[in-house]
């Protein structure tokens, strides 16, 4: 539970929801969804929580990613907000 | 003055927590695309996961799978300790919401792809717009 | 409307900063949450259930119910997005675009007219791209590794992190992958829709089925000891075999739910083409 390792991946997954939501393109929105799933499984590595990090590692950032590409893909692309 | 230092150390990690519940609920009420929608929503799940799973954890402890333990029960166990091993039971409730959130998800997924195939925009305005003139 | 909705989520945020007071401090060894029931579970694990995993043990044995209906769960949110997006269309609709495979030209065909020899030509999406041969080879490569790696996640769940869902949800990944890398209609062929939704039940079934089978023995729903008999050997072994069982039913239902839902988002529910 080395805390300078926390702090620092707390704030890459602080920056990474909020660029999630403010940025004009759904695709990148999508992607950077799935930098912020990795970068939770990593801090439940931390915390020694190994079960729940290993299905966020395949469900978050496998598969939920996946799912918003194709649905993106499907629909448009750009957004005005 | 020390008393407070002493408060931040000791209470920092849930505040941060808070600030991305916090951005994820902020998402969901005040954007106006569906998908942005989506992914706040996401986040919230995955922020309250994130504090569920922190209420588990232990200072000095290690994972909770047991050591020693490969074929031995009843007579001849070691003695376990419950000190050494972090708390497993915050774990078990949060598998179960990882999975439920990415069914949640495919539904609000095929929503939106239904919503978009009759309305031909994602964006909130333009939606209520369409629907009002009918 | 984002005044009210940055008023809301400051209020609710101070709210909640507020009531951390109260907490103990993070990683503390004597918070409550440590101190009632889990001491029980870490140190009774290996004598009650001979499973050194304790989450695997907690989650199939000690709080089968809830697993039980999560994977009821899961089967409802595939079958919602089959519900909401398919669409069954009997004959085939609009323009198809097919191409040469020596050329390469692309021959467009319209509603109606006739269909070229099926030899010289292959059909493709509207959105087709050069086949990379890189990428299609190791992809056909890797998904029979990755499907062994998935099986042995399911199955190690007892010694190692791992268990029913993350190994259910490699094995929907790994046939993923195959739709990704090569085509929508490819990956259809080898996991064909009517077996995918039929599989999904299975999953299902085959946990409700060994509760309904522990209570039919004698015991309680759900409690494996009762599978002592069937399986000839004592309580304690058997409690764990009855979590590997209820494992591999969890694994089916996920898999093939993540593979029903990329095969009808993906296509919004036309099942001919795929990302």
């Amino acid at each position: 539970m080395i805390w300078q390792l926390d702090l620092a991946i707390l704030t890459l997954v602080v920056i990474a929801g909020i660029g999630a939501i403010t940025v004009k393109d759904l695709l990148g929105a999508a992607i950077l969804f799935g930098a912020y799933s990795f970068m939770m499984c990593l801090l439940w590595s931390i915390m020694g929580a190994v079960d729940v990090s290993f299905t966020e590692a395949s469900v978050g950032a496998g598969v939920s990613t996946v799912f918003f590409v194709a649905a993106v893909f499907r629909t448009t692309r750009r957004t005005k907000d | 003055m020390g008393d407070l230092i002493q408060i931040v150390v000791a209470k920092y990690n849930y505040w941060i927590y808070i600030t991305l519940m916090m951005i994820g609920l902020y998402a969901m009420i005040v954007k106006n695309n569906l998908v942005k929608k989506i992914v706040g929503m996401n986040i919230f799940q995955t922020a309250i996961i994130l504090f569920y799973v922190s209420t588990g954890a232990k200072r000095g402890a290690t994972i909770p799978i047991l050591e020693h333990g490969h074929g031995e029960h009843g007579a001849g166990a070691h003695m376990v300790h419950a000190v050494d091993y972090i708390n497993p039971l915050p774990h078990v409730l949060m598998l179960t919401a990882i999975v439920v959130s990415v069914a949640t998800l495919g539904v609000a997924l095929a929503l939106a792809i239904r919503i978009y195939n009759r309305h031909n925009t994602l964006e909130e305005d333009e939606i209520l717009a369409q629907i009002r003139e009918k | 409307m984002k005044i009210l909705g940055l008023i809301i989520a400051l209020s609710t945020g101070v709210l909640l900063i507020y009531a951390t007071g109260d907490f103990p401090g993070w990683a503390d060894p004597a918070s409550p949450a440590s101190l009632h029931l889990s001491p029980h579970f870490i140190e009774k694990t290996m004598e009650e259930t001979s499973v050194p995993n304790i989450v695997t043990a907690v989650l199939a044995d000690y709080r089968g119910y809830d697993t039980m209906y999560e994977t009821a769960v899961i089967f409802t949110a595939g079958l919602a997005c089959f519900i909401l997006l398919r669409i069954f269309v009997r004959e085939e609709p609009g323009d198809r675009l097919y191409r040469h495979l020596l050329t390469g030209v692309t021959v467009r065909v319209k509603e109606g007219a006739k269909l070229p020899p099926s030899e010289d030509f292959e059909r493709i999406d509207a959105t087709w791209t050069p086949p990379d041969l890189i990428i299609k080879t190791i992809c056909r490569f890797l998904i029979p590794f990755i499907q062994l790696f998935a099986l042995y996640v399911i199955a190690h769940g007892h010694h190692s992190p791992g268990g029913g869902f993350q190994g259910g949800v490699i094995l929907g990944a790994s046939i993923i992958l195959l739709a990704i890398s090569q085509d929508l209609r490819t990956s259809v062929r080898r996991m064909r829709e009517k077996l995918d939704a039929v599989l999904c039940a299975v999953g299902v079934i085959i946990y409700a089925g060994t509760g309904a089978l522990c209570l039919l023995l004698g015991l309680n729903f759900l409690d494996y000891s009762a599978l002592a008999s069937v399986l000839h050997c004592d309580p304690v072994t058997a409690r764990s075999h009855g979590i590997l069982i209820v494992e591999i039913g969890v694994g089916i239902a996920v898999m093939c739910t993540m593979i029903w839902i990329y095969n009808n988002v993906s296509s919004t529910g036309k099942y001919d083409e795929g990302l």
